[in-house]
């Protein structure tokens, strides 16, 4: 298994590389740069413009703006970021618990809905609430996101006033009292259900096609003829057979957890790495933007890994080495 | 109708009486076995033989009430055990039967344990489900009980999975799993039929000694005469969703009446017989969809079919001690068959 994850784990070096290069040219074919951000915006003299462009390095040939970049980056600088003015890592790092948050949260209630809702109709298939269960998942599925959050913005917070309508904490509590943590589960509840319900569709429909799959096996058949009762055999024997494949979907819900929801971190005002991304862009933070693609990728393919070992956690059928 | 030699002994240990199932196809049902009749005494080995498709195995799985749920449902009859008719119990009930008093082995040992759980776990399951011992105990019994159907290095055995085992190790882990409990009877279907020849010996001599050891009663489904002549003790040979006929070994094999069974034995390939091509029997068993509702149902393939075999269904009845058939040929109430033997046609 080490053996298997060192090997891996090398195997990323080339892809960060590729990726690397990908993400800097497309970071500057990108229309402007963050020059006006790095110099005195009152001084327009043309001289001082020019010589500032020549001083830090926007005159150079690419191959060597990239080089200067990675190997910047390489050392653990990722540059400075043009809008705040301060290390990129540092405004990422002030951003990423409240993403984490958000994300464990969302994930766990799609995880505890999804599953719920896939044991169901796996276990009583083609049946009124197995339909009903369908028909809400496809739904959610095909509302966006924004319109999700936009009405529970609406309903639940203008109207019934249950939750805050943005933000990650109340300013006014204290850090570190109970109240302030309180507070914070308060403001993340509501995203965290726009994020969480609707996104319960893949893993419930895979869960049921899944369970019913096994559920016809001759496994089945055998643990029903040592007298197994109904409720252990899906419980234990289809479940735990059942869980293989949703392991792949593992590996990409671990990306989204650092990596944020960009849309409902906008739209919520919850200041995480997916609003951080879009304001990145609006405002040609091209540092912190290039820093935040480089994570993300490197999440994503962390995931793989991750989603990769597991498979021979949780089937012993794989061996990895 | 059915012999009276049964009756005479002991009440046996499982007795299935007029047994109907069916199948729902497109919201009709159809009947995959019909009125089919038969005991297995205690410590008794009994076949059931037939072509794929003749109900075997849905007769078995009736008995355990496995029958896929919403889709196969016994319509009529009665199976009792040890005189308690089992077909009518609730599904909790059921499960203090299967597994402890009444076990089975399926034909793939290579599907029919759970990839994910170990050996060791599998067995002890059906230990814990019957009984309230420690896990403990139950892991020491799963490795005595693997080692008495000959795994060797059972005490690492039991902390592997399946894919780690050969088809035959599989097979004798379901026969271990089978008779943890001591069941008073095994429904064996096709044991041996996705194992190599050498392979498939040796599972039939582990069954042999663990039925004389815990003197259990066996229903062997095959296809297989050779299997049935080894070990069984009576048989029951199944067409089309009914018996045709019963009798024991020796009898059969020595004085088969039905023409079924006959083309049976004819289309079994002799060592020292030189023939071009091996005897078949042409035709196909009737799907249970169109299948004919009076008359013989072996009536279009078979060779000494008379017009009278498509119009009267030929009834189960003695035609020797220990011996039934289902042939018009044996009619004695019925002229044409009558006639027939008079004419001196040989009648088999």
């Amino acid at each position: 298994m080490l053996k298997y994850t060192i090997r891996r784990l090398l195997g990323m070096i080339p892809m960060l590389i590729l990726i690397s290069i990908v993400v800097f040219t497309l970071a500057k074919l990108m229309p402007g740069d963050s020059l006006s951000g790095e110099i005195d915006p009152l001084n327009t003299n043309p001289e001082y413009i020019a010589e500032m462009r020549e001083k830090l390095g926007y005159n150079e040939p690419l191959p060597v703006q990239y080089f200067d970049w990675i190997t910047g980056f390489l050392q653990g600088d990722f540059g400075k970021s043009t809008r705040f003015k301060v290390p990129v890592a540092d405004v990422i790092i002030e951003k990423i618990p409240n993403t984490l948050f958000l994300g464990v949260m969302s994930l766990l209630i799609t995880y505890i809905l999804a599953f719920l809702m896939g044991m169901y109709s796996g276990r009583k298939p083609y049946t009124i609430g197995d339909n009903a269960i369908a028909g809400v998942n496809y739904i959610m599925l095909a509302i966006p996101s924004f319109v999700a959050a936009v009405f529970a913005i609406y309903f639940f917070s203008f109207h019934l006033n249950w939750f805050p309508f943005g933000g990650s904490v109340d300013i006014l509590v204290e850090e570190g009292t109970l109240d302030y943590w309180f507070s914070r589960l308060h403001h993340v509840l509501l995203p965290a259900l726009v994020l969480g319900a609707m996104s319960t569709a893949s893993y419930t429909q895979f869960l049921r096609n899944d369970i019913i799959e096994n559920s016809r096996k001759d496994f089945v058949r055998t643990a029903r003829a040592k007298g197994t009762p109904l409720k252990k055999i899906y419980n234990v024997h289809i479940l735990r057979n059942s869980i293989i494949p949703l392991v792949t979907f593992l590996g990409f819900d671990f990306a989204a957890l650092i990596g944020g929801a960009i849309i409902t971190e906008t739209i919520f005002t919850y200041p995480g790495i997916g609003q951080l991304f879009l304001d990145s862009v609006t405002s040609r933070d091209y540092p912190t933007l290039m820093a935040l693609t480089m994570l993300l990728s490197f999440l994503t393919l962390a995931g793989n890994l991750i989603a990769d070992i597991l498979y021979g956690i949780v089937d012993p059928r794989i061996r990895l080495d | 109708m059915t012999g009276n030699y049964t009756t005479k002994k002991t009440t046996p240990l499982l007795q299935v009486r007029n047994l109907q199932t069916g199948f729902k196809i497109d919201r009709k049902f159809y009947n995959a076995v019909e009125n089919v009749s038969f005991n297995v005494d205690r410590k008794q080995i009994v076949g059931i033989v037939g072509e794929s498709g003749c109900g075997k195995s849905v007769m078995s799985l009736s008995i355990m009430q496995l029958l896929p749920n919403g889709i196969g449902k016994i319509r009529g009859g009665e199976i009792d055990f040890e005189g308690l008719n089992i077909s009518e119990l609730s599904d909790k009930k059921m499960n203090k039967i299967r597994g402890k008093e009444i076990s089975m082995i399926f034909q793939e040992p290579m599907t029919s344990l759970n990839p994910v759980f170990t050996i060791g776990y599998q067995i002890e399951e059906v230990i814990l489900n019957h009984e309230s011992i420690s896990k403990k105990e139950a892991r020491l019994r799963s490795i005595a009980l693997l080692k008495s159907v000959g795994i060797p290095r059972a005490d690492k055995i039991v902390n592997e999975y399946p894919h780690q085992l050969s088809g035959g190790m599989r097979q004798r882990v379901m026969i271990a799993m089978a008779i943890a409990c001591q069941p008073k009877l095994l429904i064996a279907d096709e044991p041996t039929t996705a194992l190599d020849v050498t392979v498939q010996a040796q599972i039939l001599e582990l069954l042999k000694d663990i039925q004389e050891t815990n003197d259990m009663s066996i229903i062997l489904i095959t296809h297989d005469l050779g299997v049935v002549a080894e070990i069984c003790d009576e048989v029951i040979v199944m067409y089309a969703g009914k018996i045709v006929e019963k009798a024991t070994v020796d009898e059969l094999f020595n004085n088969p009446k039905h023409p079924y069974t006959d083309l049976l034995m004819k289309a079994i390939p002799k060592m020292d017989e030189d023939v071009e091509k091996l005897a078949t029997i042409d035709g196909l068993v009737p799907s249970i969809i169109n299948m004919p509702q009076i008359g013989c149902r072996f009536a279009n393939r078979c060779p000494k079919a008379m017009p009278e075999c498509l119009t009267v269904t030929p009834q189960l009845g003695e035609v020797e001690p220990q011996h039934e058939a289902a042939c018009l040929l044996y009619d004695e109430s019925w002229p044409a068959g009558e006639e027939r033997q008079r004419e001196g046609v040989p009648v088999l």
